[in-house]
């Protein structure tokens, strides 16, 4: 009897403790969960492991007298050669070069008799159209008239480079040493009109620490502008003294025929905005020096640094998007301080009279001849002169390297646009490998973030931003491998921009944030005096079970 | 029916009218006006034109501001207005403002027709503004946002008068101050540097009684053909000076006592620039004394009634005389007289008591001795004063007054507000009282703005009417007009459009005590613990029966039986 009433105790609580732990739990913490939409980290943590495969698909092409024809026969149709990095722990590099090999048809023979290189290079580039990305080395007999004396390679307009087949070819026996002796060479060309490893390192330089790289290379590097899938460049003349001046400049015109060639032929790399501004009253923020040995006023290049802060508040900052900004500023000095000089360092003038700020932009310093009688003086301002300093510095902005070429190389003229069809694809390289590591960065340190922060909710669209910028950076990365440059660029630029759009959503900042000391103040009242007699009648139990054998065994003895 | 609608009509045809502009340039402009009470009214207004079309991609700003034009092109914006007001504009002692403005922040923009998604433009535009005018913009979202029908419509060229391409948002309870006034400052292409911006020296601008600045971006005629449209910009800011504390409580005033700077120059970009001084109430010098004194002397139809204006123009250096610089100065040689009173006039309150329920009243004033007109009342009533609209009564003299038209949008709890709008006539030399009552809602605690017991702002209501005017207006567009009086379009001569507002209402609501969430969750956990502590004690109890124990007096008895050798008691 009493055995029984003890038993049925015993069972209305342990009834209670499973009704709690079977619903009450799960109940509490189905309410106070975050929400948090499901994230591809595996392949996120693949990624964070990049391994990139650059491929470059070279074509050499001998023309008649380069080869004989016993060697002829035997080329090989094609050669791959590959190099492999570590750069560090996380990020390896593969460079894979396919060079395929074949004598020159009849109309390139044709192409390659003309008298100057520039002309061959043409007539080459009106046969046949190489991908982005690709490179194609003709290699021209030694006695060819095509290459001027002393030059042993040309690098046109296009993708294509011309290639002085060396003394040693005539007299080789082997078609293994021709081919070797070439290969020294074809690795220079690639070197300039592909990438180089310096170059994909300092694209590398969001994952990798810049470790032992040439402080030019460095200040190479941060002269340009981040990659951004666009940029929006502002041409501002800065009027001090509208009172007497009145300047005129055609800046529409300027811009169509100098900059918007140069833009239109990077529109793979970027959206490009340009508009111009003429603000007045627009000072600079140091006082030139008056210099009587020059009857000038001068702007060392000390004091360079603190000009452009009290202007820039005028610039207004671009409202309506948040791509970065290249500002260009035509400061024509008023006439209290005209002439105005800009020194360097040793006090020499500067002939260009302009400078520019790394990753900001340009300023260039135009003088004018204020001798009217009647104010304001109408000035018009020689725009090819301005221009012929922007350009230039827009294209070191915007990260077009104009390295000086190795010992040997002839750089053939850049054409109407500004920008050879290799130097387009040394950018989109370099650009496109920025951007991988770009993402990947954002990628990982977002998914990072949200699994620290557990209280972060995770939305739908997020999941779904971040699972397209991962597949875009998987796309990229397998465009790279094969050698599509344009896509790769293309897919690299929307991964960069999805991975940013997830990183910086709002809903990520509405963070259900409760502290802990707070959560256990809600919480004891209620918990406390509910889970103590349950664990109390539980300890209980427990402790009789226990007792029980050991009863069991006492009776036994 | 037909009546209220080609009223409508009438109204929208009329706003849609167009102003011609010769050249396109910059003016400036600064008109001042002694006020019946001895206070004195500022009102600047500056004027850039530019015949561009923002909706072509590249952009060569050269007087216009860029990050405007880039405001205009990236969001399809057809017209723009925004205004910031601090103080309250008091008709009955001032008379009407050049440009009316509600207190706190006000901004209504058309999109074009082409936008596609107008609400997601509209939040973007809002955010962006915010970032150029330091303004607390961003807080413009559904919940203060309506598309009024007919009260708000294009001022500048163009035949889209479709709502759906119309937001309206005001912010009562935005303090306007420096930050605000520097960047609309940085907009004008002489900055603060030249002309007559040199006057505004924010110290002096806000210890005033009343300080507004306002932006109006819209299209207008290039040339009186109007065969092609270019882009105007107005920026405008008034202010009033109060006679006791910036006067000293002297009736004289002067360019240096009131902006404590005097004028030197024009602004060089300037094609014009002037400085007018209304001397409608002094033709012979008896009221106040003008000096420097100037030949020149300008007429214009200001608000229906013919005003003259002494002038000056900063583009003549003659007109800074010796000194090289321009102090206008006001002395007094008259008291006080009395003024007229305005046409038209608004008053509104909450009155009822207690924290339920209450009434909103809107008074309208028509002054006109003679002439009944028409006038478009516009209320915004934000989600948490629940309207009966069941309870809208219009009366005037003692009768019911039946709208001719109302437009009313209810509203949805966190999601829109209450719109109503109608058109109403105005009797003779009457007051028309427009009362709705409402409740008050309860607000979620996260709701409640800092400072809930200050009080919640209810928006301005807004009148729009054609007035009768006392002379016959300019509508000949032809002509070169002053600024002040050609920003709203006028299209007959007997009727000149006006729009005034009331004062924003505080309405208190319930409020409770913010520690109230944690004191509910404590008291609520203790009663269910202790009602689940003793059903838990009930339930797993254990019940014996006990021997009952044996009395006192059994015990004693069963001791002394021991001793005694007799059986025991059981």
């Amino acid at each position: 009897m009493v055995w029984a009433e003890r038993h049925r105790g015993r069972l209305a609580a342990l009834a209670i403790a499973a009704v709690v732990i079977a619903v009450g739990v799960p109940l509490w913490w189905k309410t106070t969960e975050t929400y948090r939409a499901w994230l591809p980290v595996a392949q996120i943590n693949e990624l964070a492991q990049l391994q990139l495969q650059l491929s470059v698909e070279v074509e050499v092409v001998f023309s008649k007298g380069t080869l004989t024809a016993e060697h002829q026969k035997k080329i090989p149709p094609s050669n791959t050669r590959q190099e492999e990095h570590v750069v560090d722990e996380t990020t390896r590099l593969r460079y894979r070069y396919e060079t395929r090999y074949r004598t020159a048809t009849i109309m390139e023979e044709d192409a390659l008799n003309q008298s100057t290189a520039a002309e061959a290079d043409i007539s080459l580039h009106m046969l046949s159209e190489s991908p982005s990305g690709s490179v194609v080395i003709y290699v021209v007999p030694e006695s060819s008239t095509v290459l001027p004396e002393g030059v042993s390679v040309y690098v046109g307009q296009r993708r294509t480079a011309l290639l002085r087949a060396g003394g040693q070819m005539r007299v080789a026996v082997a078609l293994k040493e021709v081919l070797a002796s070439l290969e020294t060479w074809i690795k220079q060309v690639l070197q300039v009109m592909s990438f180089s490893h310096g170059d994909i390192t300092a694209a590398l330089s969001d994952r990798v620490r810049p470790g032992d790289r040439s402080r030019e290379g460095l200040a190479d590097s941060m002269r340009a502008f981040k990659s951004s899938p666009g940029y929006e460049i502002t041409f501002s003349l800065l009027n001090p003294d509208p009172t007497s001046h009145l300047l005129h400049w055609d800046v529409e015109a300027a811009i169509s025929s100098y900059i918007q060639p140069l833009l239109s032929k990077m529109a793979p790399v970027a959206n490009f905005s340009i508009d111009s501004q003429i603000l007045y009253y627009a000072v600079l923020g140091v006082n030139p020096r008056y210099d009587p040995t020059l009857n000038a006023y001068t702007l060392n290049a000390d004091s360079l640094s603190h000009v452009i802060n009290p202007v820039e508040a005028r610039l207004g900052s671009s409202a309506a998007s948040s791509n970065p900004v290249l500002n260009f500023l035509l400061y024509v000095p008023d006439s209290r301080h005209s002439p105005l000089h800009i020194t360097d360092h040793r006090r020499h003038t500067v002939p260009s009279n302009a400078f520019s700020s790394p990753r900001w932009g340009g300023i260039m310093v135009y003088n004018v001849n204020a001798s009217g009688t009647e104010l304001p003086v109408d000035v018009h301002i020689d725009m090819r002169r301005v221009m012929g300093v922007f350009l230039p510095q827009l294209r070191l902005m915007l990260g077009v390297q104009s390295a000086a070429p190795p010992p040997g190389f002839l750089i053939g003229p850049c054409g109407n646009a500004g920008l050879a069809d290799w130097e387009l694809d040394r950018l989109m390289w370099t650009r496109s490998v920025e951007n991988v590591a770009t993402a990947t960065t954002t990628i990982t340190s977002l998914a990072q973030l949200l699994d620290q922060i557990g209280n972060i909710v995770i939305n739908d669209n997020i999941a779904e931003q971040v699972s397209s910028a991962v597949a875009s950076l998987q796309l990229a990365v397998g465009q790279l491998e094969v050698g599509n440059l344009g896509l790769a660029m293309q897919y690299s630029k929307e991964a960069i921009l999805q991975s940013e759009r997830a990183f910086f959503d709002p809903s990520l900042l509405h963070l259900l944030y409760f502290p802990d000391d707070q959560k256990f103040a809600i919480y004891i009242p209620l918990f406390l005096p509910m889970c103590v007699p349950i664990l109390l009648s539980l300890l209980k139990m427990a402790s009789e079970v226990r007792q029980r054998p050991g009863q069991g065994q006492a009776k036994k003895d | 029916m037909a009546a209220f609608r080609s009223n409508i009509f009438m109204l929208a045809f009329f706003l849609c009218g167009f102003s011609v502009f010769v050249t396109g340039d910059f003016q400036e402009e600064l008109v001042i006006k002694p006020l019946h009470s001895g206070d004195i009214y500022a009102s600047f207004q500056f004027r850039t034109q530019w015949d561009t079309d923002f909706l072509l991609g590249i952009s060569h700003y050269r007087l216009f501001p860029k990050s405007l034009g880039q405001v205009i092109s990236k969001f399809s914006v057809r017209e723009l207005h925004i205004s910031f007001t601090q103080g309250y504009w008091r008709t009955m002692q001032w008379g009407q403002p050049f440009l009316p403005s509600p207190p706190g922040a006000e901004l209504w923009v058309w999109f074009q027709d082409t936008v596609t998604d107008v609400d997601l433009a509209w939040k973007e535009l809002t955010n962006v503004l915010s970032g150029i005018f330091c303004a607390s913009l961003n807080f413009i979202d559904s919940t203060n946002t309506v598309q009024p029908s007919a009260s708000f419509k294009p001022l500048g060229v163009g035949n889209v008068t479709d709502q759906r391409f119309l937001r309206y948002a005001v912010l009562p309870r935005e303090i306007v101050c420096t930050e605000n006034l520097t960047p609309w400052k940085k907009l004008l292409p002489c900055g603060s540097k030249a002309g007559l911006a040199v006057l505004m020296k924010s110290e002096k601008l806000f210890h005033s009684s009343f300080h507004s600045q306002a932006l109006h971006i819209r299209p207008v005629c290039k040339d009186w053909q109007c065969k092609s449209t270019s882009w105007e910009l107005r920026q405008t800011l008034n202010v009033v000076f109060d006679l006791h504390t910036s006067g000293q409580g002297k009736r004289e005033w002067s360019l240096f006592k009131m902006f404590s700077r005097t004028l030197t120059e024009a602004c060089p970009l300037a094609s014009s620039s002037k400085v007018y001084v209304d001397i409608t109430d002094n033709p012979q010098g008896e009221l106040f004394e003008l000096s420097p004194a100037t030949p020149l002397v300008s007429q214009a139809v200001v608000l229906g009634d013919g005003r003259t204006y002494s002038v000056y123009d900063l583009t003549d250096h003659a007109t800074f005389g010796q000194t090289h610089s321009l102090n206008v100065l006001l002395r007094w040689r008259a008291a006080e007289r009395e003024m007229l009173r305005p046409l038209l006039h608004g008053e509104r309150y909450v009155a009822g008591y207690g924290l339920q329920t209450g009434e909103i009243h809107t008074l309208v004033y028509n002054n006109h001795p003679y002439r009944a007109f028409p006038v478009l009342l516009l209320d915004t009533v934000p989600w948490y004063l629940r309207l009966y609209i069941h309870t809208l009564t219009v009366t005037s003299k003692g009768r019911d007054n039946k709208p001719s038209y109302i437009h009313y949008q209810p509203s949805k709890d966190r999601l829109q507000p209450h719109l109503l709008e109608m058109l109403i006539q105005l009797p003779p030399n009457s007051v028309t009282e427009v009362t709705v009552q409402f409740e008050r809602a309860l607000l979620k605690w996260t709701e409640y703005t800092p400072d809930p017991n200050h009080g919640f702002y209810v928006g301005s209501s807004v009148i729009s009417a054609l007035v009768p005017s006392v002379v016959a207006m300019d509508t000949n567009n032809t002509q070169e007009r002053p600024l002040f009086s050609s920003f709203f379009p006028c299209k007959e001569e007997s009727t000149y459009f006006m729009r005034i507002y009331t004062e924003p209402l505080l309405v208190n609501l319930p409020t409770p005590d913010f520690s109230m969430p944690y004191n509910v969750i404590c008291l609520t956990c203790t009663v269910v613990a202790v009602g689940y502590g003793s059903l838990y004690n009930l339930l797993t109890r254990t019940f014996q029966v006990e021997e009952p124990s044996q009395g006192l007096a059994k015990r004693l008895a069963n001791i002394i039986r021991r001793l005694r050798g007799v059986p025991l008691l059981t």
